[in-house]
């Protein structure tokens, strides 16, 4: 390091070009030296044992799988059965793909979904939304119900990975799989922590240039493409960014499975405390009595901006978790 | 608009509420908060069913401040709430009844998610039901879908999770082919909203305008319905999903899921796309077909299947068979024998399942039918619960799939022709094979093999579900035909 310090940044850059020096590489044999200083014999002998047993099981699945493929099936049903298939695969297709050529030409003037609905949203839509952009005000007021119903899709998907892919000390009582899962090699658990300084420092730049765009997106939603579904899932990139390149003990300082419960419960609960009450009042033909403000700025429009937050903030905590518990089986 | 005529779409967003609230909570609030949401979507939508049979009108409810064809919209008459109303009690009936078990072979940390998947898949059945809009309806199937997922994997080990991934593949391809359906419908109508889309299809049928995407929209919404409520080919998911997970899950996938689809499929070919069009379109025929090989295929199955449970999930899949033969019909008549078939099969197939899991259990935990032999000495009231669903599923008189037979017959009779030979022959053919075996294991139930027998009480709140499944089976075969007639003023104002 203390060479390096001798050289201006010019004289750095120049030497970077004609590949004399890596200006990463002292950083990265720093972080390679540290890496097996923390790793003690014994848990290193332990981690071979497990990759020998793993490579015996793997090779125990093979034989069994190979056992299975000999098994007495004749050879031409097995023929029979794969033409069936490609005959099947190939009658859709080409079904589909007749029944696209009968379809009226998109934007054409006969064109059916040119008609009194798009001309609604298109002409009223900032009259009677207050988004200036439409397609926010057709998703989260027209059609609010449709988009509460995808956010509890999103809430259902996190719900399923995690009855099934939650693993705690007390999985283990209860499943055997989830006992095997935590020990073994291949899992994310074993090889923690990481030690990539590239990533690591554009992680550095890139995560709150993410989060911020994220937030830029969700807050501007209602007037300008965008949203929550998009802002979200900017923000949810970043996360993962952030938990890939520092590992999940930097992470965990401040999002924990307590904290997505947190968000996302508060956020989904928002969203359909405030939907019942503008269904309500809608559908008894009440003034709901939420001032849609000036279009164009942003406290305007309505619900459909603290919707869009709640959306934004549903959507990256989804990305993560779902993320996070793909590969390491707890948040 | 009175404060009854709120509660549908109130119990949808209280429904979504709570199954938020529940994954925050603990086990035992969880379970708690499950059933008082159960409990209190029951009440309304009793209340709304009052109201609607009451006044003998249907309403529809604006889902925000747009009418259509601009905003959602739901809609509550007869045929929907007294559909979800017994299809309520079954939840109620269901939870309680498979608690034992649930609590037992689910993870105590995660048995707060098996809740929220119970509270999602009544949510999808509550707006597969209500909804007046295609689209709607698409995001409901794929909750109801990740929900049953859900409910298939629960207890976690190497069978229900492969049975949970077939169950995963046929519906995902089953809910892509609903999905190309409704976006070719849209293309071709340019709506979403049901009554718009009807309007629309009805001018496009009179002028035969894009008729191939017409038919190729009815045949991907049919076969992508039928593909996910387990009709006859593409059954192969049923046995491993309804036999190898919790009796809760498999009494609500058999009874709740696959039910809230065909009302769905009901749903369309009346309000969307329109009976005559459907008979225009010939796709029925398909349907008639495909339910026989159901009705048939189902109980050859069965009665080769080794354990009772897979032995119930074929029959489910035999019964299934006889909804998609009364659609196949392709009459009004046939459609309101479907919708009657749908609500008796329903509470009986959950009834089932809730018995048969005592019975095993009482049976020294197995799951082979040779070893319920004796079974009624060793848990009475469970063995009696079973009987009177296998009598009810052959068809005794003074039951409810009694009625579902001679309606059928009747339907048939009326079409004459080809129709009513095929129908005829079908129901009997099918009603022997239900005879065969399940009158095999209901007598096995009563042999004495053994010189004393250890009496086995079930759990207070299985007891409990027990009692209010016969009840509810009861009142359903003794009281059919004032419920046959409301369902039918209901069919007359649901177009």
């Amino acid at each position: 390091m203390s060479e390096q310090k001798k050289h201006s940044a010019g004289e750095r850059f120049r030497r970077w070009l004609n590949q004399d020096t890596d200006i990463l590489e002292q950083q990265m044999i720093a972080a390679q030296m540290k890496a097996p200083a923390e790793v003690d014999p014994e848990e290193v002998e332990w981690r071979r044992q497990r990759l020998e047993e793993e490579a015996q099981e793997e090779q125990a699945v093979a034989r069994r799988l190979e056992a299975f493929n000999e098994q007495k099936v004749p050879e031409t049903s097995r023929f029979l059965y794969c033409c069936i298939c490609v005959c099947i695969c190939l009658a859709m297709i080409g079904m589909l793909l007749y029944t696209v050529t009968m379809l009226p030409k998109f934007a054409a003037e006969w064109d059916p979904t040119i008609n009194e609905v798009p001309q609604r949203y298109i002409e009223k839509g900032l009259q009677e939304t207050g988004a200036v952009n439409i397609v926010t005000g057709m998703i989260l007021d027209y059609r609010a119900f449709d988009t509460l119903g995808e956010s509890t899709v999103l809430f259902s998907a996190v719900m399923v990975v995690l009855l099934l892919l939650r693993m705690d000390a007390e999985s283990d009582k209860y499943s055997t799989l989830a006992a095997a899962m935590r020990s073994m090699p291949h899992t994310d658990t074993f090889y923690e922590p990481k030690h990539d300084t590239i990533l690591q420092h554009t992680a550095k730049i890139l995560f709150p240039i993410a989060v911020l765009l994220g937030i830029y997106v969700v807050l501007n939603g209602h007037l300008s493409p965008g949203g929550g579904f998009s802002g979200g899932a900017i923000i949810g990139a970043g996360l993962v960014l952030h938990v890939t390149a520092f590992g999940f003990q930097d992470i965990r300082r401040f999002f924990t499975y307590k904290t997505y419960q947190r968000i996302v419960s508060a956020a989904l609960l928002t969203y359909a405390v405030s939907k019942t009450y503008s269904f309500y009042t809608g559908a008894n033909h009440l003034e709901s009595g939420i001032p849609l403000g000036t279009p164009g700025a942003i406290l305007s429009s309505g619900l459909i901006l603290v919707l869009n937050i709640c959306v934004g903030f549903i959507v990256a905590c989804t990305v993560y978790v779902l993320y996070a518990v793909f590969r390491k089986g707890e948040v | 608009m009175t404060l009854v005529q709120n509660f549908p779409a109130f119990s949808i967003l209280l429904t979504i509420i709570c199954a938020v609230i529940t994954s925050v909570l603990k086990r035992k609030s969880a379970s708690v908060l499950t059933t008082l949401v159960i409990f209190v979507n029951l009440v309304m939508n009793f209340m709304v069913m009052i109201y609607t049979i009451r006044t003998g009108e249907s309403y529809v409810y604006m889902m925000g401040h747009f009418p259509a064809p601009w905003g959602n919209e739901i809609r509550a008459g007869i045929f929907e709430t007294v559909t979800m109303t017994v299809l309520l009690f079954v939840i109620l009936f269901s939870y309680l009844g498979g608690y034992r078990w649930s609590a037992a072979r689910i993870e105590p940390s995660k048995y707060n998610l098996y809740c929220v998947m119970v509270e999602l898949s009544m949510l999808a059945l509550l707006a597969l039901i209500y909804t007046n809009d295609l689209f709607t309806a698409y995001v409901f199937i794929e909750i109801s879908t990740l929900a049953a997922a859900g409910l298939v994997m629960a207890k976690q080990n190497g069978r229900s999770l492969v049975a949970g991934v077939r169950y995963m593949i046929m519906n995902l391809v089953g809910s892509s082919l609903f999905l190309l359906g409704v976006v070719i419908l849209y293309t071709i109508t340019g709506h979403l909203l049901m009554v718009p889309i009807h309007d629309a299809v009805a001018q496009l049928a009179e002028t035969q305008e894009y008729r191939i995407p017409l038919d190729v929209t009815v045949a991907l919404i049919s076969v992508g319905l039928g593909m996910k409520s387990a009709l006859y080919p593409f059954e192969k998911w049923v046995p491993g999903a309804y036999s190898n997970t919790t009796p809760t899950s498999s009494a609500m996938l058999s009874s709740i899921v696959s039910k809230g689809y065909i009302f769905l499929l009901i749903k369309i070919y009346i309000r969307v796309i329109g009976l005559p069009v459907i008979d225009m379109l010939g796709i029925t025929d398909v349907m008639f077909v495909f339910g026989a090989a159901g009705m048939i295929m189902g109980s050859v199955n069965a009665i080769r299947a080794k354990t009772t449970r897979m032995m119930i999930a074929y029959s489910s899949v035999a019964q299934i068979g006889y909804i998609f033969f009364a659609i196949g019909l392709g009459t009004a008549d046939g459609l309101m024998v479907a919708l009657w078939h749908l609500i008796a099969h329903a509470a009986t197939k959950s009834m089932l399942f809730i018995s048969c899991a005592e019975l095993n259990d009482a049976s020294g935990n197995t799951h082979m039918r040779t070893a319920l032999k004796g079974a009624f000495y060793r848990s009475p009231l469970a063995a009696a619960v079973f009987s009177l669903g296998a009598v009810n599923l052959v068809g005794l008189p003074l039951l409810s799939v009694f009625v579902t037979k001679f309606m059928m017959g009747q339907a048939a009779v009326a079409l004459g022709g080809r129709h009513m030979v095929i129908t005829l022959i079908c129901l009997a053919v099918s009603t022997l094979l239900n005879l065969g075996y399940f009158m095999n294991t209901t007598v096995s139930f009563f042999v004495r093999d053994e010189a004393s027998y250890t009496v086995h009480t079930p759990a207070r709140l299985t007891k409990f579900s027990l009692i209010g499944f016969i009840a509810l089976n009861l009142i359903l075969g003794l009281c059919a035909a004032p419920i046959y007639e409301i369902l039918l003023t209901g069919l007359s104002r649901f177009a």
